[in-house]
């Protein structure tokens, strides 16, 4: 693999790792296995690229877009909890429906920013770094931003009632919180890092498409597990960075996958979602299949 | 403190597997009262403290606390007046969470939480000393995590929590059934030291008669969904094992109920 793929790699990762804590959020800390993130990134996507092409700041663009996406995230939440939705299906709802809204957004199914001011480009422009090394350390730092920001947040009274409400929702309630917004919350919250980290994809990638976001949620949870698996997760800090960390090494080893050369076979990008899928089926089941060995030579 | 009035409570209502768990209760809990609450299985205690606590809408009556009318109010809302504890150990606490972080979760119970610290300095001094009276060494464990307790610890830990922001109302559901006789107990003991030490007005369910006679002052007996016992002062002090099970059949009991499902 050459440097330039490896630090694109890097740049991916950590541009992603933003939507990666977004599903750490929702998946390990409320407990609620969430979809809406496939139509998040590209929400957080299209607001972008409409706001730039626009003429407006980069920045407001990530903004907009944290915006629409905790949008996004709380009408997930209020169709699981005040209708009763089961939390899948309302997450696919809103996905499916963001589909539409996408599209709508862009008034059509792409729109390219070529030629556009990024937050890349500014960051290149003041730091006087070339864009190639800009753009991984800038999202490295918007990186490590979000996961002591989400750190601060979980070690509040209100961030503690979220951990509190995935742990357990009958003694939360007990203690006086109604889980019902915390839910709508940190769903919404979840989201807007996720659309916040589409809005930066687009930029990095300088185009908007509205079938971007198609197994978001996968590459997620593989970056989740694989942090947990190489990092750990004793305590939140660890995990969270974990989960950052994680987001790098998948898309590294993605990068890896895709440069092997085995002969008649290689690897191209559109195999990427089966090998994804395969990786997190072993993830999750690795655990088990692991205690079950042990527990095997242990009898015999 | 708590006015319950004409409650009647259904499940699944309208469907083939109606029941009606609890029929025009009507129940006035004085201030400082400790009543004990017996029963047998499905006469409609857990129900009745369920639906004090707003766990489900009531069909009809009403029930106010502290002469605030609370019928409507949901379950959390409610939970500013109520210090709660479960039978199930684990319902208490939140196993991932240290013991520090669940002591601070109490600790808010019926305040706003906002963006403050969760857990400051002199919480942990408080909550040190709140510890050390439970004489189970966890004050020196305040970053460990809840889930690596046992039953009796948790147990003990959640009366703790239900009694850090001082409840108008306690309620205990069978809250040592899930212990072993030891740690049953000890749990008992200290619940009675805390609901003496702090005067607090307490409901209790039990199925242990001997508890149900040693402790409060004041005894009602639900059957069938209703308060068919209510005994109070002296009455309740002069009372045996074999008073309460005559005074069960004369009271309603019929012969399909055995003793034993009295006794639990
Ligand atoms: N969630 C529920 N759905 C349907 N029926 C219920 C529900 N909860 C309780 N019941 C029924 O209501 C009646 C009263 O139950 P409850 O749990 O209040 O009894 P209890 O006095 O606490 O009994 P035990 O001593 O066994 O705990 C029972 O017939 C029970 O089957
Ligand atoms: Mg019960």
């Amino acid at each position: 693999m050459t440097l330039y793929a490896l630090t694109g790699a890097v740049e991916q990762g950590f541009v992603y790792g933003i939507m990666v804590l977004g599903v750490y959020l929702t998946f390990r800390v409320l407990d609620f296995p969430d979809l809406t993130v496939d139509g998040s990134l590209p929400l957080g996507a299209a607001i972008s690229a409409v706001v730039i092409s626009s003429g407006h700041s980069p920045w407001l663009a990530c903004v907009l877009a944290a915006g629409a996406g905790f949008l996004a995230g709380m009408v997930t939440g209020i169709l699981n909890t005040k209708l009763k939705i089961l939390h899948l299906l309302a997450s696919i709802l809103t996905m499916i429906a963001l589909y539409s809204i996408n599209i709508r957004i862009m008034g059509r199914p792409n729109t390219s920013l070529l030629g556009q001011q990024t937050v890349v480009d500014q960051f290149a422009g003041l730091s006087g770094l070339a864009p190639s090394l800009a753009a991984p350390l800038l999202f490295g730092i918007m990186g490590c931003i979000a996961v002591l920001v989400l750190f601060w947040f979980l070690r509040t009274e209100l961030g503690m009632a979220v951990l509190a409400t995935g742990d357990n929702p009958r003694m939360i309630t007990a203690q006086g919180v109604n889980t019902h917004n915390v839910i709508i919350f940190g769903v919404g919250l979840s989201n807007a890092m996720v659309a916040c980290s589409g809005a930066l994809v687009a930029q990095s990638q300088g185009a908007a498409d509205v079938n971007m976001g198609v197994g978001t949620i996968v590459a997620g949870l593989a970056s989740v597990i694989i942090g947990e698996t190489v990092f750990g997760d004793r305590s939140v800090g660890r995990a969270l960075f974990a989960a950052l960390l994680g987001s790098v090494l998948y898309r590294v080893a993605i990068a890896l996958a895709l440069s092997m050369d085995l002969g008649i076979f290689s690897v191209t990008p559109s195999d990427l979602k089966l090998i994804t899928a395969l990786l997190v089926v072993l993830a999750l089941t690795a655990p088990r299949i692991k205690k079950r060995l042990l527990f095997k030579r242990g009898h015999a | 403190m708590i006015r319950a009035r004409h409650v009647t409570k259904f499940f699944n209502r309208g469907e083939v597997n109606e029941v009606l768990a609890l029929r025009e209760v009507s129940l006035t809990v004085n201030e400082g009262d400790f009543i004990t609450v017996i029963g047998s299985n499905g006469a409609g205690k857990s129900t009745f403290l369920n639906a004090l606590a707003g766990v489900f809408p009531i069909e009809e009556g009403s029930i106010s606390v502290a002469d605030q009318d609370v019928t409507t109010w949901p379950e959390h809302r409610r939970a500013a007046f109520l210090g709660r504890v479960f039978q199930d150990p684990l319902l208490g606490t939140c196993p991932h969470a240290t013991i520090e972080q669940n002591l601070a979760l109490a600790s808010r119970r019926g305040k706003r939480r906002g963006l403050k610290r969760g857990v400051r300095k002199a919480d942990r001094a408080l909550f040190r000393e709140k510890l050390s009276m439970l004489g189970l060494g966890l004050e020196d464990r305040l970053t460990d995590a809840t889930g690596l307790l046992s039953g009796g610890q948790r147990q003990a830990m959640t009366m703790l929590m239900a009694t850090l922001v001082r409840p108008k109302v306690l309620l205990l559901d069978e809250h040592t059934a899930a212990l072993d006789p030891k740690t049953a107990v000890q749990i008992m003991q200290l619940t009675d030291e805390l609901v003496r030490s702090e005067r607090l007005t307490t409901l209790m369910v039990t199925h242990n008669m001997a508890q149900a006679i040693e402790y409060g002052n004041r005894l009602v007996m639900f059957h069938q969904g209703r308060v068919i016992l209510d005994v109070s002062g002296e009455e309740k002090a002069g009372l045996g094992i074999q008073d309460l099970l005559e005074r069960f059949h004369e009271l309603g009991g019929d012969g399909c109920v055995s003793d034993r499902a009295l006794l639990g």
